[in-house]
């Protein structure tokens, strides 16, 4: 009876390959998207994880210099002769090939156990550790990268390495540094002595610092991922809207089948977990495609993600994709429970369905008047709670819930607000046809409504993302044109080369600026200060959003300081509160610019202020001004002339690709996500029309008989569906720009802490439109095609069957 | 005192135990060798030697606390070259290690300490006498050199710090501080000061202690002190009631056979060094310390000087888990003669 029963059920999916297709398809799209980005971010975490426990972060606590600087190795020494037992670390950047190399300079000999790489636990590599020219480690792509550098240690790769970081001896590293004798922190071995003099005695300028179990990076790129979650999972949503449509209709049309398996002797228990278990099985096949798929899709993105990571936020993330069970059992996990959701309804209804019910199947999941009044209240009330979460929700997790509201509630509403649009159309409707068709096609939404609001989704999130990401773009552009004033910048190799370089300069242009800067604990967390010198550069083009009276004189004085739009907002200052540097020094706030592209916090002061609060601050970068026509002559002055190489030069429409390039980036993968919803949208409304078309016959036969010819049918359907998708669209504007206004004004503020004007892109909308009604038009075409070839002995069918 | 542990060379490496007890067995190419004939010239030679693999400074101390129980102190510090090399800064390629032992009869406290030289972190300046690594310190009191140390050292939870007055003239082992170490004629500078009465404190963690007592430092540096065949050695530095004190060890080989060697410095002042066979060193009791077995009670025989006692462990498990672990603790003697000493045993497996 079982094997009989279940043979039987299968064999419905036999007899409708298209709707299993459709039904792994959605799936196993849904599960793709939604395990790619699951996958993303693993790889991603995973690699914080590595960059904690770089030097064993994660597990010693530190000893760190107040103001951040580096100190002289003599504070190690009197350490360990007052009976402390730490270890110092130089940490330095060099430059090669045009990226930045994070070099770690350690001590293994006093260095607690687990810190230094394993392979420098064989005496001979020990000796060749540290003695010139010395052995330094590096992850295999970063060996394989610099293999034609000069002036390195020789680089042997090593597992469980960052890429980027070069790991050395500490007196080989300070050499490479040029910072003889001095250290960036020490590392405190995890048991001390009980008898030691305590550190205020010994060296009141260091603070502990406890293990840190996450980087500061991954902490800093939390939005960035949850927001690629966002998107995964409004792709995920989409994609079900698919899975539970399927379903439903796969339910609908076995009611026959149901009912004759019960009269048969089938109990009900029985069916329904034959159901269960094939449902369970759809969605293990699904999900096992859709984790591949998913894998295909986050190795193409990687590079992408793993680019803007380390450009916005300098996070080190491994370009290769390993397969991690968090994801990919993760993304089965989905897919079962995404079937299941989209099965509940099915089974629920199947449960209590009388045994000899009227097996008749109804236009699937076409919901009653009060149904939809009931979806349209829900609509109103996520409405609300969107409404009350913007009024005062705080915080990224508010931000993205009231975004899920926003977007839930307008894709519920969509069937009544459409329903209540087609009415006003039929009332106004003149002549019997037009008056048909209106009718026609309200009595489709419900069928329809599925698709179309996956179509809404995915077309206000495109609106949403796109203006979103334009009025970032041209804010930034226009930012980085006041920002990056200076047309040539220079970084000198070390200090002695930094004096001559500011002295060769100096008769050669129009001003030299110095840009130097400390990092350090600003306000509690991690943050720049920038040394600037009283020059119109910045006067006349340093993008200021707020600003005190007078403020560059009284930024000139040395007693005040700019702080950044990210600083001020994390800690709600304003323009005459006071800010704590690095070191203790507090000065009161001149002004607030806008910087965007960095997630820290960062105050300018004058440079000479900076040079006395720091006076170990590295003086290597300069900016020059002077007529653009001579920069290509400095340059070949500086490089053949003075000897620097031309990595060392950058000009501003190199530093204005670069920080576009990232600025793209960054955004690519939203991108690449929005068309991918697009595609699932688009596959939603052909599964739809498809599955429709062969119930509407019934309906479009009497029509027929009318007089209206077949081709003139299926020119009506074609528009019908193009009519729906530009409706859709029209009501996906107002919710994109909605979601577009949350985007910038409470996730970016959350997430990076700049909130940007918005600007509209009508063309973009016009171009979107198109294509929305293009991909409707593709749905309906297939559909209108079969209807204008069929048979006139099927639509005369309908009159003689009795259904 | 004679060959005696080090390890500092190879002191990151987890295998070096491949030729001889903690590499010294490898050669010496580049590297000063003793000479025999050498004068040996102080204060000078109290300083380091880096132009030689490796060198120490060994302090065992054999001490009474106020509350009448024995005690037992060692402070080492360990030079171990990579290159015959001086200078100062990171490059330098001296390895320094310093390892501190506290023996009471039912506990046994292990400090070790590692630094690079050439940065100040670890060193040994001739004079002013000083050796110190980290809050560790051995240092002469003003122009005294050896014969008035002061010395610390700190682990865990234990700390001492004890006051050192020589009351003997140095002890030139071997044959005027040429003191060979196998048949194949490996040897080492080597000197002591037998004798030094000792006051001072242990810190322990239930407390201060007073403690007074008497201290043996030795001195040697070489560059390849042990022939390829020699695992291990047992040591012994014995000071007697009668203010005689003997030093004596055997170099085992991995044949079963020992080469042995000693020096008895009378309390009247003679010295007299032992050419091997003259002492013999018979294993009497074992006990398993540390995962392994080792002889904690021992029949010294010298018959040249009427010598025949038994030396036991006041506590057998004066186990150093050091880097490169071996045994160091307090003896007392019984026999012929009495007394109390010092009892070293490396390379047992």
């Amino acid at each position: 009876m079982w094997r009989v029963a279940l043979s039987a059920l299968l064999s419905h999916w036999r007899r409708a390959p298209l709707q299993l297709i459709n039904l792994l398809l959605g799936l196993a799209l849904a599960t793709a998207l939604w395990s790619g980005v699951q996958a993303i971010n693993a790889e991603a975490r995973a690699s914080y994880d590595r960059a904690a426990a770089l030097l064993g972060q994660n597990r010693f606590a530190q000893l760190v210099p107040r103001d951040g600087q580096r100190v002289d190795q003599s504070v190690f020494v009197d350490l360990r002769r007052a009976g402390w037992l730490v270890s110092p670390v130089l940490e330095g950047r060099i430059r090669h090939a045009g990226d930045w190399i994070r070099v770690l300079g350690i001590d293994p000999v006093s260095a607690p156990a687990g810190l230094a790489p394993a392979s420098t636990a064989s005496p001979e590599a020990f000796a060749g550790f540290f003695t010139p020219p010395g052995l330094a480690f590096a992850a295999p792509e970063t060996v394989a990268a610099l293999s034609d550098a000069t002036g390195l240690p020789r680089v042997e790769p090593a597992e469980g390495l960052l890429p980027g970081v070069l790991i050395m001896d500490i007196g080989i590293a300070q050499e490479l540094l040029g910072a003889s004798d001095m250290i960036s922190r020490l590392v405190l071995w995890p048991r001390q002595p009980e008898f030691r003099t305590p550190l205020e005695a010994v060296a009141p300028q260091l603070v502990e610092k406890a293990p840190q179990g996450q980087a500061d990076v991954a902490r800093l790129t939390d939005s960035f991922h949850l927001n690629l979650t966002a998107f995964g999972f409004l792709a995920f949503a989409v994609g079900l809207f698919i899975v539970h449509g399927t379903i439903g209709l796969a339910f609908e049309q076995r009611r026959v089948m149901f009912r004759t398996l019960r009269a048969l002797g089938l109990p009900l228990r029985g069916l329904i977990v034959l159901l269960a278990v094939e449902v369970l099985l759809l969605a293990l096949v699904a999900g096992v495609v859709g984790v591949a798929l998913g894998y295909v899709i986050a190795a193409a993105l990687l590079p992408d993600v793993a680019a803007t990571l380390g450009g916005l936020y300098g996070a080190e993330v491994s370009g290769s994709l390993s397969l991690r069970p968090v994801w990919w059992g993760g993304g089965l996990a989905m897919s079962v429970l995404g079937a299941a959701v989209a099965a509940g309804q099915s089974l629920w209804r199947l449960a209590r369905l009388p045994l000899l019910a009227p097996a008749q199947p109804r236009a699937w999941a076409r919901a009653s008047g009060t149904g939809m009044a009931v979806q349209t209240g829900l609509a109103a009330l996520l409405g609300l709670v969107a409404l009350g979460l913007a009024q005062w929700g705080g915080g990224l997790i508010a931000g993205f819930a009231m975004l899920g509201a926003l977007l839930l509630g307008a894709a519920l509403s969509l069937p009544g607000v459409l329903s209540a649009l087609l009415g006003m159309a039929e009332r106004g409707a003149r002549g019997v046809l037009a008056g048909w068709f209106w009718a026609d096609t309200r009595q489709q939404v419900p069928g329809l409504s599925l698709a179309l609001m996956a179509l809404l989704l995915a077309l206000a999130a495109n609106v949403g993302v796109s203006t979103m990401v334009g009025s970032f773009r041209l804010t930034f552009t226009g930012w980085l044109d006041q920002r990056l004033a200076s047309e040539l910048y220079v970084t000198a190799r070390n200090g002695p080369e930094a004096a001559r370089l500011r002295a060769f300069l100096e008769p050669r242009s129009d001003a030299v600026l110095p840009i130097w800067n400390v990092t350090g604990a600003l306000m509690g967390a991690p943050g720049q200060v920038y040394g600037v010198a009283d020059h119109p550069t910045y006067r006349d083009h340093w993008p200021l959003l707020q600003a005190a009276p007078d403020v560059w004189d009284r930024v000139a004085t040395g007693n005040a300081a700019l702080i950044n739009e990210q600083l001020a907002r994390r800690e709600g200052l304003a323009p005459g509160d006071s800010v704590t540097l690095p070191g203790g020094t507090a000065l009161s706030i001149a002004g607030i610019y806008s910087d965007y592209g960095n997630p820290q916090g960062q105050a300018m002061i004058a440079v000479d202020r900076l040079a006395a609060l720091y006076p170990d601050v590295p003086r290597l970068r300069f900016a020059v001004r002077l007529p653009p026509a001579q920069v290509p002559g400095l340059i070949r002055a500086l490089t053949t002339d003075f000897g620097l190489p031309r990595d060392n030069l950058t000009d501003q429409a190199t530093i204005k690709a670069f920080s576009l390039g990232v600025f793209e980036q960054t955004f690519a993968v939203t991108a690449a996500l929005n068309v991918l919803t697009m595609a699932v949208a688009g596959l939603a409304m052909l599964t739809s029309l498809l599955t429709l078309a062969g119930m509407r016959v019934p309906q479009l036969a009497p029509v027929w008989a009318l007089g209206l010819t077949r081709a003139r049918l299926a020119r009506l359907e074609l528009a019908r569906a193009v009519m729906l998708a530009a409706l859709t669209m029209v009501l996906a504007i107002p919710v994109g720009l909605l979601l577009a206004w949350a985007l910038l004004a409470v996730v970016n503020v959350a997430a990076f802490g700049w909130r940007l004007p918005m600007h509209l892109f009508p063309l973009d909308w016009l171009w979107l439109g198109g294509l929305s009604l293009m991909a409707a038009g593709l749905a309906a075409a297939w559909p209108a095609f079969r209807l204008a070839r069929m048979a006139p002995a099927d639509l005369l069918k309908v009159f003689a069957n009795e259904r | 005192m004679n060959v005696r542990l080090i390890a500092l060379l190879i002191c990151l490496a987890g295998a070096a135990f491949a030729q001889g007890f903690a590499g010294l067995g490898t050669t010496s190419d580049g590297f000063a060798t003793p000479q025999r004939g050498h004068a040996l010239q102080f204060p000078a030679d109290h300083g380091a030697h880096p132009d030689y693999r490796i060198e120490w400074w060994y302090l065992t101390a054999n001490l009474t606390g106020a509350d009448g129980r024995d005690y037992g102190v060692q402070w080492t510090l360990f030079r171990s070259a990579l290159a015959p090399e001086g200078g100062t800064g990171w490059r330098t390629p001296q390895i320094w290690m310093g390892h501190a032992g506290l023996t009471t009869p039912d506990r046994h406290f292990v400090g070790e300490r590692l630094a690079r030289g050439g940065i100040g972190q670890a060193g040994v300046t001739a004079q002013p006498f000083e050796a110190w690594i980290d809050d560790w310190r051995m240092a002469g009191t003003g122009d005294a050199a050896l014969s008035e140390l002061t010395l610390r050292a700190t682990g865990m939870e234990f700390a001492f710090d004890l006051s050192l007055l020589a009351e003997g003239p140095l002890v030139l082992q071997g044959d005027a501080g040429y003191s060979v170490k196998s048949a194949g004629g490996q040897a080492s500078y080597y000197y002591s000061q037998p004798g030094y009465a000792v006051t001072g404190e242990l810190t322990l963690p239930e407390g201060k202690m007073p403690v007074t007592g008497q201290a043996w430092l030795d001195r040697e540096w070489s560059s390849q002190p042990l022939a390829a065949d020699q695992d291990g050695w047992d040591w012994v530095s014995l000071h007697f009631d009668s203010g005689d004190k003997l030093m004596g060890f055997q170099l085992r080989d991995t044949r079963g056979g020992a080469y042995t060697s000693g020096t008895w410095s009378g309390a009247a002042g003679d010295v007299v060094p032992f050419d091997d066979g003259q002492l013999t060193m018979t294993p009497l009791d074992s006990a398993q310390v540390a995962g392994r077995k080792l002889p904690i009670r021992w029949r010294l025989e010298l018959p040249a000087r009427g010598l025949d006692i038994q030396i036991a462990a006041q506590n057998r498990n004066a186990w150093m888990g050091t880097l490169f672990p071996y045994w160091e603790g307090p003896v007392g003697i019984t026999g012929s003669h009495t007394g109390r000493g010092y009892l070293e045993m490396t390379g047992y497996q």
